[in-house]
């Protein structure tokens, strides 16, 4: 592989294996997609124990009324750091990492097409959070909540250097992203093995293709946002300052201009994730490959076309509440039909309830309660009432916990045994699955009720009104419980890692082509690949060789 | 057509579109000002619209002189190439003498990016835009080292320079914009 015509530094040792001793020098000069790939998804562990450990802190401050556990201030802090460590840091490198290990492998490529861009991307992402989280030692941690709405996130109204790492922080993740973006759309486009065309490669390569373009879209608009936003705070401009000719209003657009998508940059992948894990636990095909493929497309354009429902409270008006509101629930549409080939794939399939398998399951329940309560506050009167309470929250939590995360467990399960040659325990992992199931339920669905019983989110603390004192008791044991599946999940990690079951190249039968290769692939993925001809390539593969032999 | 190229071709297709959104959103943070505050008069008042013209000209001119480099890239006219190069340097880094004058003049007139809204967004725009045709000249001299080593004769330079010179393009026609809307549809 060469770039610019100069030679790539390609690792020159083995890839990790957990037997083999490994420089620490070796990991951070690495190019190897795998090696990066899983740093990418260390760096995400660490930053989600932090945002875990954040998010602790708030459910025991709001667990009984009246509670002076940590001060207001500092509750602000949390629960910006927790949304910005939560959104950025942890799901999308979990995310990006899992792509940027699998997506060579699924088309039957040995490394990204730019290498180096990819080792950038990861650098950039863990540099970029730990500037972030520095402002926690260098006088404050950011405190306008994750969107940061001007004019709170201005200098007269929030003193202490916070804001100006978020800002920072995020261009310098912002732009690791969107190298990881140009890298997978080039990868996907120009290193696809014989045979497998653009309209049947795997679906989870097709999703991440499509989200790298929302990638490339999104991040610029946010990144302007930013950097106007600093430009205010360090030189006194006045962009997003009313009082001096400026605009607040128009932070909040180039925010959810960016944060629309951002969710959508959050969803696509998981989705590829769940219509790999569905078919092959199912043992079926997947149910209408061009349809899902089609919707992706859809989802993707639509989902800049709906930034403003964010702002229904802004003011706008009505056309255009009007027109955000109509273009947020067509796009209810897409996310339904998938939704449906996933139940479908599964309908009268072989299923084989893996952790990873009940994960996808559990995922498009909650996922749907999450789509549900999206298309209810689409409706503009009913976003007028709920709109900053813990309605909202609940409402997130369902989209990104419910959804994203319980993908990517879903695929943590699925390809553990690819990246490490070892098993994750499955008894421990149905602990975790069914502790988390259960906590995740328990925290945030009483917060839709909270939420119609008005109480506002982003507040320290809440009076002694009726309910209000169970209710959030029963969301911070919820928590605990989420706490204790997430420890058990951690320890399966490292025990599995030094005495997991080998796992074989092939543990779940799968046919993607990750499947073909040893667990873990050495250095280079492949040697040589027969000609690919379906969606199934290893079944086929494997069909062929019994025909030969007989 | 080798991959590499192919790649590259990509890339950087990739990149400018999405760094053009970037250059989108801050023009419409420019355009939209104009409804609050006189970001438009302002502009009248204290731009030196033909000044900045003829600077602008040395810039679209060396969008010429680097297909010129193109060219003599392609044909293996090596003096060409090194004379195109330098001459594409020396416009594009009068472009950027031309903007630092501007902006000296203007601190002058005690115009500066925290006095009003007008200079928030004038030299947020404009300042970006100067920043992104410096990264060029860096790109270009880098090029014109490697070409002076000798250290294309044995490897293949058509990546290199494309990326460069799409790259040097780009910031051009920015500037199309960026001139058209900030100087010259005040005056419209």
């Amino acid at each position: 592989m060469k770039l610019f015509s100069f030679e790539v530094p390609e690792p020159t040792e083995a890839l990790p294996s957990i037997k083999s001793r490994y420089g620490i020098l070796q990991w951070i000069s690495s190019t190897d997609h795998k090696q990066l790939g899983i740093l990418y998804l260390w760096v995400s562990l660490f930053f989600f124990l932090i945002g875990g450990f954040e998010a602790m802190l708030m459910r025991l401050q709001l667990a009984w009324p009246g509670l002076q556990i940590v001060s207001p201030q500092t509750f602000n802090e949390l629960f910006t750091m927790h949304g910005t460590t939560m959104v950025f840091l942890v799901l999308m490198p979990t995310l990006i990492g899992l792509a940027t290990y699998f997506l060579p492998l699924m088309i039957g490529a040995n490394e990204m097409a730019f290498p180096r861009l990819n080792a950038m991307s990861l650098w950039m992402t863990l540099f970029g959070g730990l500037l972030l989280n520095f402002s926690f030692l260098a006088g404050g941690a950011p405190d306008a909540g994750w969107f940061s709405y001007a004019p709170l996130s201005e200098k007269n109204y929030s003193f202490s250097s916070g804001l100006d790492y978020y800002s920072i922080g995020l261009i310098v993740t912002g732009i690791g992203s969107i190298g990881a973006g140009l890298n997978f759309v080039i990868t996907t486009l120009t290193m696809r093995i014989k045979g497998m065309r653009l309209r049947k490669v795997p679906l989870f390569v097709w999703m991440v293709f499509i989200n790298s373009f929302l990638i490339l879209a999104a991040f610029p608009l946010l990144n302007a946002g930013l950097v106007m936003l600093l430009i205010d705070r360090q030189l006194g401009s006045h962009f997003f300052l009313p009082n001096t000719g400026g605009s607040a209003l128009l932070w909040q657009h180039f925010f959810w201009a960016f944060g629309h998508p951002e969710v959508y940059i959050l969803a696509l992948p998981g989705f590829g994730i769940i219509s790999e894990v569905i078919p092959v636990f199912s043992r079926k095909n997947i149910f209408g490959y061009t349809t899902l493929a089609a919707t992706t497309v859809f989802i993707a354009l639509l989902s800049f076309g709906v930034w403003a429902h964010h702002m229904f409270v802004a003011g706008l008006g009505n056309p255009i509440n009007t027109f955000f509101a109509a273009g947020s629930m067509l796009i209810g549409i897409p996310t339904g039909i998938k939704i449906v080939n996933w139940m479908a794939t599964m309908w009268k399939g072989n299923i084989y309830f893996s952790t990873s398998m009940l994960f996808a399951v559990a995922f498009i329940l909650d996922f749907t309660l999450g789509g549900l309560s999206g298309i209810a506050v689409a409706i503009v009167p009913l976003d007028w009432r709920v709109t900053d309470t813990y309605f909202v929250v609940a409402h997130i939590h369902y989209v990104f916990l419910g959804g994203t995360l319980f993908t990517i467990f879903a695929g943590i399960y699925y390809w553990f045994p690819k990246i490490s040659g070892r098993m994750l325990n499955e008894r421990l992992g149905k602990w975790h699955f069914w502790l988390f199931l259960l906590g995740f339920n328990m925290t945030f669905f009483l917060q839709h009720l909270l939420g119609f019983m008005g109480m506002p989110r982003r507040v320290f603390s809440y009076p002694d009104l009726p309910y209000y004192g169970i209710l959030n008791l029963i969301s911070s044991i919820g928590a605990v419980f989420m706490l204790i599946a997430v420890v058990i999940f951690i320890y399966n990690i490292f025990k599995s890692l030094r005495s997991g079951e080998l796992a074989g190249n092939n543990p779940w039968n799968a046919w993607t082509l990750e499947w073909y290769t040893t667990s873990p692939p050495q250095l280079k993925n492949f040697e040589t690949l027969p000609e690919v001809t379906s969606l199934r390539p290893v079944i086929d593969w494997e069909k062929q060789k019994v025909a030969q032999k007989s | 057509m080798k991959i590499v190229f192919r790649q590259t071709k990509l890339l950087m297709q990739l990149f400018i579109a999405s760094e053009s959104l970037f250059f989108v959103a801050l023009i419409i943070a420019y355009v939209y000002f104009r409804n609050f505050s006189d970001t438009w008069e302002a502009s009248t008042n204290y731009l030196n619209v033909k000044r900045t013209a003829i600077f602008s000209i040395f810039l679209f001119s060396s969008s010429g002189t680097i297909t010129i480099a193109k060219y003599a890239l392609e044909k293996n006219k090596r003096k060409l190439l090194i004379f195109s190069l330098i001459l594409t340097i020396l416009l594009g880094a009068t472009f950027v003498f031309g903007q630092v004058t501007e902006y000296m003049d203007l601190y002058n007139q005690e115009v500066t990016i925290n006095q009003n809204i007008f200079g928030s967004a004038f030299f947020t725009l404009t300042g970006f835009h100067g920043f992104h045709v410096f990264l060029g000249l860096i790109i270009l001299t880098i090029y014109l080292i490697l070409t002076l080593l000798d250290v294309f004769r044995q490897r293949d330079p058509s990546s290199a320079f494309l990326a460069a010179e799409w790259y040097w393009h780009f910031v051009d026609v920015v500037w199309v914009f960026v001139f058209f809307i900030v100087y010259l549809m005040p005056l419209l």
